[in-house]
């Protein structure tokens, strides 16, 4: 059963058109890395996908319904919620508030507050700290704990591993193949590291100056192709090279 | 749904307010026994603490800072002076002068509040101005002339002294205890989330547009009372000063010296703005230059204003807004 479709999206960010007629579709519980260099419009696609940057064209169809027009905190009502790039908390409310706040605002689920702090535990003696006193891996976990707790279908994950120690990547990995292994929930990452990107997705996409250069299971390409395509080298400048 | 309740009170809080319902009600006592003068200048304070805790209810807890909330005062008290001149008695039409700014308030927010921070505080002094000249256009205002509320002078003047007094100490006991009930609840948990990241609360599920909306009108509404308030005490109304940039000034200084985005410090700015009226007030421009230098050096040495010192001081803000939301069963 398709859950999210994506079909010819394009976003612009004035006269830079930032995403170029990005499609593809994802089953429910299926996991799909988005992978490309700095700049790629990888960033731009999460936010077209959560409502928070129109589409100039293309569309977003949801559980088949056309998504496209809705904002951001009415598509979270639809069932997608994102964790966005650089966490984003709220610094200057604790992490309980940060929680409490998707809880209220979420949809009702499996996704409870003991069940995150069951899944994160290294959120439960920091409850009470304000979220900006919290370390990197600390930051990530309370992101995807609150997007969790709006019980989505669809939970966006952008930049996972950016700016966290390898321990803290490999904690947060481990949370996230435990909820991956439900199949409850259909996942979008948006990651940098290819090892992290090929380990966990189902599906990679593989985005070069807004397009896509690549898209299939990981083990469908070389590692040779998805590098190239990752920088956007072409076969020939591959040859040459 | 995780279910939230609101954190107890702490003792320390609870003691706090009782001490302010105890001064609320011997201030309510005053016209019985302090002189009309005291009376008349505490309700020019009642007016300033109003517009304080309005004014940090929209920049302190939603983000929304705006240099032209002087256009809800301004056309509360021209609504409350049409009022007048149309047969409804003083008193009442300033109260519903004032209420009746939402009908102004409510298509403004619609267009003000998709812009930007910058975008919003410019377009508000800009509608400030704008719905100042045409007021001045009214045959029954008279351009800069301006009219006075002749009724009310029909009125005992003590009555109408003690009245207005009245009228301006219940608005800013409504305004402090309802941004109180406010913020201690979701809207003010959902309004702090909006003023850090407006994008990430979205991606939430909080409705930021009706959030701001809620408080934007509270907001305007709080500014218009006051302002009718302040009319009926000055008697005058001339669009130049009912619209004056002075008002956003004033509410500017008294939150951001008092401490933007606290619950009591906006009651202790306008204290801070009404004493140094009161001792300085005679010097002319010296004492807005005064002022200037006040704002200056708490911009320098304390930029959380005196509930920042206090804070520092203590260890903990007094009724702090922070913390408050809890499981079901943890409060």
């Amino acid at each position: 059963m398709t859950r999210l479709s994506v079909e010819g999206a394009v976003c612009r960010h004035g006269l830079l058109t930032a995403v170029r007629g990005v499609s593809f579709a994802l089953e429910a519980g299926e996991v799909l890395c988005v992978i490309g260099a700095n700049g790629a419009g990888k960033t731009t696609l999460m936010r077209a996908l959560a409502g928070a940057h129109p589409l100039a064209a293309g569309r977003i169809v949801l559980d088949g319904e056309d998504v496209t027009g809705l904002g951001t905190h009415a598509r979270l009502r639809r069932g997608i919620a994102m964790s966005p790039e650089g966490r984003r908390l709220f610094p200057d409310m604790t992490v309980r508030e940060n929680l409490m706040i998707a809880a209220e605002n979420g949809r009702a689920g499996d996704w409870t507050l003991d069940r995150v702090l069951a899944a994160f535990d290294q959120l439960e003696p920091l409850l009470d700290r304000p979220a900006e006193k919290l370390s990197g891996g600390q930051r990530q976990a309370a992101a995807i704990g609150r997007a969790l707790l709006a019980n989505p279908d669809v939970l966006l994950l952008d930049e996972v591993s950016l700016g966290l120690s390898p321990a803290a990547v490999e904690g947060v990995y481990r949370a996230l193949g435990e909820i991956k292994e439900t199949r409850a929930m259909t996942m979008i990452v948006v990651e940098q590291d290819l090892t992290c990107a090929l380990n966990f997705a189902d599906r990679i996409l593989c985005v070069t100056e807004g397009a896509v250069a690549l898209e299939g299971r990981p083990d469908d390409f070389t590692r040779a192709e998805i590098s190239n395509a990752y920088f956007g080298i072409h076969e020939k400048e591959s040859a040459d090279a | 749904m995780t279910r939230h309740a609101i954190a107890g009170i702490p003792r320390v809080d609870r003691q706090l307010i009782a001490a302010l319902l105890a001064l609320f009600l011997g201030l309510a006592a005053l016209p019985f026994f302090g002189s009309a003068l005291i009376v008349d200048k505490l309700t020019l304070l009642t007016v300033y603490v109003t517009l304080a805790v309005m004014w940090n209810l929209l920049a302190g807890f939603a983000g929304l800072v705006s240099v032209g909330h002087q256009a809800f005062i301004g056309l509360g008290g021209y609504f409350a002076l049409r009022l007048v001149e149309s047969g409804v008695s003083p008193f009442p039409a300033l109260l519903v002068g004032g209420a009746l700014v939402l009908l102004a308030a409510w298509p403004l927010s619609w267009l003000v509040l998709r812009l930007r921070a910058a975008e919003f505080a410019v377009a508000m002094w800009v509608l400030a101005e704008a719905i100042r000249s045409m007021v001045m256009f009214d045959p029954l205002i008279q351009g800069e002339t301006g009219r006075s509320l002749v009724a009310l002078n029909a009125i005992d003047p003590d009555l109408r002294r003690n009245t207005l007094y009245l009228m301006g100490l219940a608005t800013a006991g409504a305004a402090m205890a309802l941004s109180y009930a406010l913020l201690r609840g979701r809207l003010g948990a959902e309004a702090r989330a909006i003023r850090d990241d407006a994008e990430a609360a979205a991606s939430l599920g909080v409705s930021t547009m009706r959030v701001k909306r809620i408080i934007f009108l509270i907001s305007a509404l709080g500014c218009a009372i006051a302002g009718t308030i302040w009319l009926g005490s000055a008697i005058t109304y001339q669009p130049r000063t009912a619209f004056g940039i002075n008002w956003s000034v004033f509410m500017l200084f008294m939150v951001l010296v008092g401490g933007l985005g606290s619950y009591l410090g906006p009651l202790l700015g306008a204290l801070l703005l009404f004493a140094l009226q009161e001792i300085f007030g005679d010097f002319g421009a010296w004492y807005l230059a005064g002022v200037g230098v006040v704002a200056i050096l708490f911009a320098l040495y304390a930029p959380r204003g005196i509930m920042g010192l206090i804070a520092d001081r203590t260890g903990r803000e007094p009724l702090s807004m922070q913390a408050r939301l809890t499981r079901q069963g943890e409060a």
